[in-house]
């Protein structure tokens, strides 16, 4: 990485591939992605079952490590960090959130948020302070002491985005986060997520949901382990007349 | 449905005249349907002819007639709501055409057909919900409520376009085993 870093950009995957097994029986789960998050932006990531979505994300968060290529978190590969390192970069740079159980039981709203933080070392209370200022974000302030089963689902993924997005992490990584929900609920939970990006953070969102999908700035299809078709929102458009006609 | 239908059920609220009828339909509509005042009254001319409307007394000083329902007409209303329209499945659509018409013909690539268009249906679904962002920072619920409507209809077929592709792609490999072995 020689080449001056653009701050605005989160998230680099570069020529990625990833073969599990060898020889005639190996699987390309991808063969040479590239693709680019920029702060403010939400990639949204479709494709039918097996296309390497799942891959695509795991080698995004650091849990998995492609075969060739780069993954790049803010400006650094991930292939040159030590494990314990890229541990430290998941903590402090990415957050997940998954379809459902994201959220540890027997801790608050809070102390879920915070806990990342007070695993990489903050203090207790400033952890805790950051930990409210993020369940602000989403609107679950007055969450803050509750334990995930007093929550609506729609609650605990607004919780889980906030952990996802709490101190200094601005990465989400999110795997069909609505999957579990209800379709009006699914939507109120995608529009804080869409805030939370707005606001200066970048998203990956893997679904197999069109509606869903579309609410973000850009489309990557996946099929066979290859982009096939990549959408740009910002690719002229139609105005509301025709959208309301068509 | 016709534009009848839609003069009736806001009759069934207020007497109206005819520009005030065009207005509240294209309002409680979002515009979808957009009226001109030459249809409005030659409805309005039809609907009295069959009884369904009448004038409510004589024109005004700037010559506007107001309609109001007779008891037919209300009777017209209630049927209206209380019938299911009839789904209209009959698949003639153009990229129906197209793609069943490219599955038969040897030198068109189906695929790319439908990437072409999946990933332009993605955009427009992108547009619309962007749209309906607006609408719901503007509590605009008519105007989320055609957009809805428009976005489910284009969920549909980018639905319909997965399917078909992955169906498509498992009949090609049947018949081209060969051409199977090189992309797995």
């Amino acid at each position: 990485m020689t080449a001056p870093h653009d701050p605005e950009i989160l998230l680099a995957l570069r020529d990625v591939h990833r073969t599990h097994g060898e020889g005639p029986t190996a699987v390309h789960a991808l063969r040479g992605v590239d693709l680019t998050l920029r702060a403010g932006e939400l990639v949204a990531v479709m494709g039918p079952s097996g296309s390497g979505k799942s891959t695509l994300l795991n080698l995004a968060g650091g849990l998995d490590a492609p075969t060739s290529g780069d993954v790049v978190v803010e400006g650094v590969a991930l292939g040159s960090y030590s494990r314990s390192a890229l541990a430290q970069v998941r903590r402090r740079r990415l957050g997940y959130v998954f379809q459902d159980l994201n959220l540890i039981p027997t801790l608050t709203a809070a102390e879920n948020v915070a806990l990342p933080l007070e695993l990489d070392g903050t203090r207790a209370r400033d952890a805790r302070e950051d930990a409210l200022r993020s369940l602000d974000d989403v609107g679950m302030r007055d969450a803050a002491d509750r334990f995930p089963d007093d929550m609506s689902g729609g609650q605990q993924q607004r919780v889980a985005i906030a952990r996802a997005l709490v101190g200094p992490r601005r990465v989400l990584l999110a795997d069909e986060p609505t999957g579990a929900l209800d379709s009006e609920t699914g939507e109120e939970v995608l529009a804080v997520l869409r805030r939370r990006i707005d606001a200066g953070a970048g998203g990956l969102l893997v679904t197999h949901e069109p509606r869903h999908a579309a609410w973000a700035d850009r489309v990557v299809f996946l099929r066979d382990g290859l982009v096939v078709d990549s959408g740009d929102a910002d690719a002229p458009s139609v105005g509301l007349g025709e959208v309301a006609s068509a | 449905m016709s534009i009848r239908q839609g003069l009736l059920a806001l009759l069934s609220e207020q007497p109206m005249y005819g520009a005030q009828l065009r207005a509240e339909f294209e309002r409680r509509t979002a515009g979808t349907w957009p009226l001109n005042v030459g249809q409005v009254y030659t409805t309005l001319g039809r609907l009295q002819r069959d009884g369904l409307v009448e004038a409510d007394g004589e024109p005004d000083e700037e010559g506007r007639i107001t309609y109001r329902l007779t008891p037919d007409g209300r009777t017209a209303v209630g049927e209206w709501f209380a019938s299911s329209v009839s789904p209209d499945s009959a698949p003639r659509d153009e990229l129906t055409i197209k793609v069943a018409l490219g599955i038969t013909l040897s030198d068109v690539d189906v695929a790319s057909v439908v990437q072409t268009q999946r990933a332009d249906s993605l955009r427009h679904l992108q547009a619309l919900t962007r749209h309906k962002r607006e609408a719901l920072a503007e509590d605009d619920l008519p105007r989320e409520l055609v957009l809805e409507r428009s976005i489910f209809a284009t969920e549909a077929q980018v639905r319909w376009l997965d399917h078909m592709e992955s169906r498509i792609r498992r009949a090609r490999r049947r018949t081209t085993p060969a051409a199977a072995e090189e992309t797995e």
